[in-house]
């Protein structure tokens, strides 16, 4: 008995040893990493040096910009992504035929195997001048601006994000219970009544997951807006991707980083409060 | 003058693709009446069920509810309401609100006071005053199943349509349920519709039976009547237990036919049916209505092949050569000593006219003629 309980862990232990192994060298070090860097001081040549202060963190206003640009973008897009979304997901889960459902939803995730980097470069020609923009000169439209535009950004960033948001609420109204939808109709509710009263509210968790999962990816992105919005407008990511490989203040760049760390548990904590609360499948006791 | 029905069938068919899943019903629901939709998986009787609620619509035909055809009235329109199979309570919603749901739908609105006392008359209708808070899941089978009756039951309708709502309770919650079923039917006067397949709790609850095979209506009548005059073969084997005992009809006078079974025997048989000279059919005798006695009498002769003493009755496996095993009940009298033993062997004896002659099924396993026809209750 107790040999075999014994080999019971063992086994255990080597099937996760991978995963576990994997978590702390490229997420649990290089946190902590950062972690000692953000308290540090900049070495005269760049990089780090050893320093117990809170300066950096002081020194965060002087980014405010950046983060308040972020903080814009990452909800505002993923809303964006939330709209588009949303109906695809309906569709797919309550109104394609079933055979379809799987080619559909392989058709969502296939862009996914080409790297982001190079569909947006893709974007880039289309929205160009080169692009939708000489088409349109065809017909008569001219001097239609889109590349480096507001709208070119939204339109990248719910291009590239799409499948994440869409794959959640997908499954949380395809396991949705249809005769919950027979039972409002059977109750008076009109079509309208019972989306708003049982299928979107029966599906926030699933909006809450795509949501914060895409809001999250946001807080740190900063290609797409480079690249289609023209680089005129700097967000977290540009910050750190300059402080680290430019101006070579690692400890800065630590200290905006575990900042942006700290807001993305916040949001994930308050996004799974709300559709915990929403859902009411458990009964949640907040203490 | 005949009252309206409250649901009335005409000339319903059903069909799915190729698959024809009701075909041709007229039916005549009377108000205030506990109706059952009885019959085997697949004889349409939810179809029908749903039909009425609006959310399947007829192929041919036309439902009409209190008179009037809802073909193109959603379910949302109609003045029916359901307690579906499992339930299908909102989980997002507490108890009472999963009862005030369809009261909050209705235009003009309703002011929130209504609201809260009828739900609260509901709630105390089934038994569950004090449960208004409760989450559905923290409730039992039986419990979730009375917020189902309630939150349907509080709008008022002219029908309930009931699919199969006992079918996931066990037995003793089951008889009780049945018994507050019939109860509340009688209290609130409106007209159930009781889907199920369940024999035994059609022939229980309900007023009228309608006995459901391969997509049509085979007989409608109160259960008494569907069991001592079943139409056919199918509902005379379907409906309670029974011996089927083939044979070829070798004569006919009036109402009776005379059968030879297998056996060489001769037995007079009620008729429900024209029947042929020469014409293969089977008599129906229920177990009840077999008599066993000491050999000698009786016209039939068998050997007891085993007893299950039930109490107040007994039941017989006896096997009789050349036809096969029969089952009898008989009642059983204290002090009678009536018992027989296994290996024993009895005469057996019926009542003139219990057994009936029906026509053999075709492969097909219906026994449905063109000339078939259904009679409406008024």
């Amino acid at each position: 008995m107790r040999g075999s309980l014994l080999r019971k862990n063992i086994l255990t232990a080597l099937l996760l040893a991978p995963a576990t192994l994997w978590l702390v060298v490229f997420l649990v070090l290089p946190f902590i990493a950062i972690a000692i860097f953000s308290v540090g001081e900049r070495a005269p040549e760049g990089g780090y040096q050893a320093a117990l202060t809170f300066a950096q963190y002081a020194n965060l206003p002087a980014r405010a910009t950046a983060f308040w640009n972020t903080m814009v973008l990452a909800p505002v897009g993923a809303l964006a992504c939330l709209f588009v979304a949303y109906p695809v997901a309906y569709y797919l889960a309550l109104r394609a035929p079933q055979r379809w459902r799987l080619i559909l939803l392989a058709l969502i995730v296939i862009p996914f195997w080409t790297s982001l980097l190079m569909r947006t470069y893709a974007w880039m020609y289309i929205l160009g001048g080169r692009g939708i923009p000489a088409l349109l000169a065809y017909v008569g439209i001219e001097d239609l601006r889109l590349i480096n535009t507001p709208g070119a950004v939204l339109l990248g960033i719910v291009y590239g994000y799409l499948p994440l948001m869409i794959l959640p609420i997908y499954v949380s109204l395809e396991r949705l219970d249809r005769r919950l939808l027979e039972a409002s109709a059977d109750l008076g509710a009109t079509p309208l009544s019972t989306f708003i009263g049982v299928t979107l509210r029966l599906s926030l968790p699933g909006v809450m997951t795509g949501f914060s999962l895409v809001m999250i990816l946001l807080l740190g992105e900063y290609l797409i807006p480079t690249l289609l919005g023209g680089g005129k407008v700097f967000f977290i990511g540009n910050a750190l991707v300059d402080l680290f490989l430019q101006s070579r203040n690692w400890p800065f760049g630590s200290a905006i980083a575990i900042t942006l760390v700290l807001v993305s548990v916040v949001v994930l904590i308050v996004a799974n409060r709300i559709s915990t609360r929403l859902s009411g499948a458990r009964r949640v006791d907040l203490i | 003058m005949t009252a309206v029905p409250d649901i009335e069938f005409r000339a319903v068919t059903k069909r799915y693709g190729a698959v024809t899943a009701v075909s041709g019903i007229d039916l005549a629901i009377p108000p205030s009446a506990f109706v059952a939709l009885l019959g085997p998986s697949g004889c349409g009787k939810t179809t029908c069920l749903r039909m009425i609620g609006g959310f399947e619509q007829p192929s041919e035909g036309q439902v009409l509810i209190r008179g009037r055809d809802m073909a193109g009235t959603p379910p949302y329109r109609r003045p029916v309401n359901m307690v579906f199979q499992q339930y299908a309570l909102f989980p997002h919603l507490d108890v009472e609100e999963n009862i005030s749901y369809g009261l909050r739908q209705a235009r003009p609105r309703l002011s929130s006071r209504e609201i809260a006392s009828r739900a609260g008359e509901a709630l105390a209708m089934v038994q569950l005053a004090g449960y208004g808070r409760r989450k559905i899941h923290e409730l039992s089978g039986g419990q979730q199943q009375r917020v189902a009756l309630a939150r349907a039951l509080v709008n008022k309708p002219a029908v309930l349509l009931l699919d199969e709502p006992l079918a996931a309770l066990d037995k003793k919650l089951r008889t009780d349920m049945q018994i507050e079923l019939q109860n509340l039917q009688r209290e609130i006067g409106i007209t159930f519709v009781l889907v199920t397949h369940d024999q035994e709790e059609a022939l229980s609850m309900s007023d009228f039976v309608c006995v459901m095979n391969g997509g049509r209506v085979v007989q409608l009548g109160q259960p008494s009547e569907i069991y001592d005059e079943p139409a056919d073969l199918f509902v005379a084997d379907f409906v309670g237990k029974t011996n089927l005992l083939s044979g070829k009809v070798a004569g006919l006078s009036g109402d009776l036919v005379d059968v030879a079974l297998a056996d060489g025997t001769v037995i007079a048989a009620r008729k429900r049916v024209p029947l042929n000279r020469g014409e293969a059919v089977s008599v129906s005798l229920r177990p009840e209505s077999l008599s066993l006695s000491a050999p000698g009498e009786g016209s039939l002769k068998g050997i007891v092949r085993n007893r299950i003493f039930l109490g107040s009755t007994a039941e017989y496996a006896i096997e009789v050569q050349g036809i096969g095993s029969l089952l009898a009940k008989a009642d059983h009298l204290i002090g009678q000593g009536n018992l027989f033993k296994p290996g024993e062997p009895v005469a057996i004896g019926f009542a003139a006219g219990a057994p009936l002659a029906f026509p053999q099924l075709k492969n097909n396993g219906t026994n449905q003629r063109e000339d078939q026809h259904v009679e409406i209750l008024s």
